[in-house]
């Protein structure tokens, strides 16, 4: 009898009696600080985009002549443009940290049967960035 | 007279209440005490009613998950004192439905665990006649940090992934299907793969990372599901540049 009363109140599963569920919150990356740098750095992806799609149109006004290039120039010291930049630096720059810093749990090197050490891992794309910024700095600045 | 501690019990009672609701016990602040030793006094001494799983009281079978001052924790390894003064706040598992007090429902886990096949799966068993399957200390090292896994789900708790999408396979499961893919033994690597290829399957994970902060057991599972990305990945682009290659 009584069992049948719970029935028609409550929402049964073949598994348990009725249960509780909570939401989470639409905030729930405000809960905890590794919540919140998980965020920040999925969204400098975004930067990252930005600062390609910014080097792009530079390349392009480099072919297209002096005028278009001294107009990217000029634009590019616009103080909001300035200020988006410096912020957009940041997080390019949190998004390499990050990304460099969590490859060697993605990558597991063997080497004569014994795994790499991470900071080997690390060091490596820490290395590739430096040689690759290297060259960026000389061709701009030969 | 010996010090106190309060706790904060979450108390449900599906027959009574609309939602869960925090009930105050008083219990003693004692040295050797964990929070799973507290939750037996109340049960024992002030509450019989108070619901909650425990086994075997030393970090092994998994049973004891709890969130403790929000965090996931097996309450067998949370000592009491690291909470002093108070209060200390005991809550069921994050994510999990709740059936009664601090116990969830946990038959979403374990049909998402059953759907990985974490067991060695063979093309053709040999005879027994012919001895052992052979593993060399190397090969056991490949797999063993993922084999340490004891199901206590508390890697689900701190998943916002799987609070957000609970159609997401979650780190345990695909930390045990990498566990057997490793395994030199096991020959079920493509099988698994079908299932976690899946956009729910290892591409739900977005590395929060916080799955492998709270292992007690140091699995690593997100450590695990970035490498069967990678694994994934590199499989993609064989069959691209080899479609007639078998993998």
């Amino acid at each position: 009898m009584r069992s049948s009363e719970v029935n028609r109140t409550n929402e049964y599963t073949p598994f348990h009696p009725r249960w509780y569920r909570t939401r989470v919150s639409t905030y729930w990356w405000l809960w905890k600080w590794p919540y919140l740098k998980f965020v920040l750095r999925e969204i400098s992806s975004v930067f990252v985009a930005y600062f390609v799609v910014l080097t792009l149109e530079q390349i392009r006004c480099l072919s297209a002549g002096p005028e278009c290039y001294a107009k990217f120039q000029e634009w590019m010291k616009n103080p909001f443009l300035l200020v988006l930049n410096g912020i957009s630096l940041l997080f390019v720059l949190l998004h390499m940290l990050t990304w460099f810093n969590l490859a060697p749990r993605a990558m597991v090197v063997r080497l004569g049967g014994k795994r790499v050490p991470d900071l080997l891992i690390a060091g490596a794309n820490y290395a590739a960035w430096l040689v690759v910024t290297g060259c960026v700095a000389w061709i701009i600045l030969r | 007279m010996a010090e106190n501690i309060t706790l904060e019990v979450t108390r449900y009672s599906p027959e009574r209440d609309a939602a869960p609701a925090f009930q105050r016990y008083e219990v003693p602040l004692r040295k050797d005490w964990v929070v799973l030793d507290a939750l037996n006094y109340i049960k024992d001494k002030v509450d019989g009613s108070l619901s909650f799983r425990w086994s075997c009281r030393m970090g092994i079978c998994g049973s004891c998950g709890m969130m403790v001052n929000g965090e996931p924790k097996l309450t067998c390894a949370t000592f009491l004192t690291s909470y002093a003064p108070g209060p200390v706040r005991v809550e069921p598992l994050r994510y999990f439905p709740v059936v009664r007090d601090l116990i969830v429902e946990m038959t979403d886990f374990m049909v998402k665990l059953k759907s990985v096949k974490p067991w060695i799966i063979r093309r053709e068993e040999k005879p027994v006649a012919d001895g052992e399957y052979l593993q060399t200390p190397q090969q056991l090292e490949t797999y063993k940090q993922f084999s340490m896994c004891i199901n206590c789900m508390l890697c689900y708790a701190a998943c916002p992934v799987y609070g957000l999408d609970p159609l997401f396979s979650g780190p345990a499961a695909i930390a045990l299907a990498q566990r057997y893919n490793l395994d030199s033994r096991d020959q079920g690597s493509r099988e698994r793969m079908e299932i976690l290829s899946q956009h729910e399957g290892i591409w739900g994970c977005t590395f929060v990372g916080e799955c492998t902060e709270v292992c007690p057991k140091h699995v690593d599972p997100a450590g695990a599901i970035q490498q069967y990305k990678l694994s994934a990945a590199k499989d993609w682009f064989k069959s691209l540049v080899m479609p007639w290659g078998s993998k």
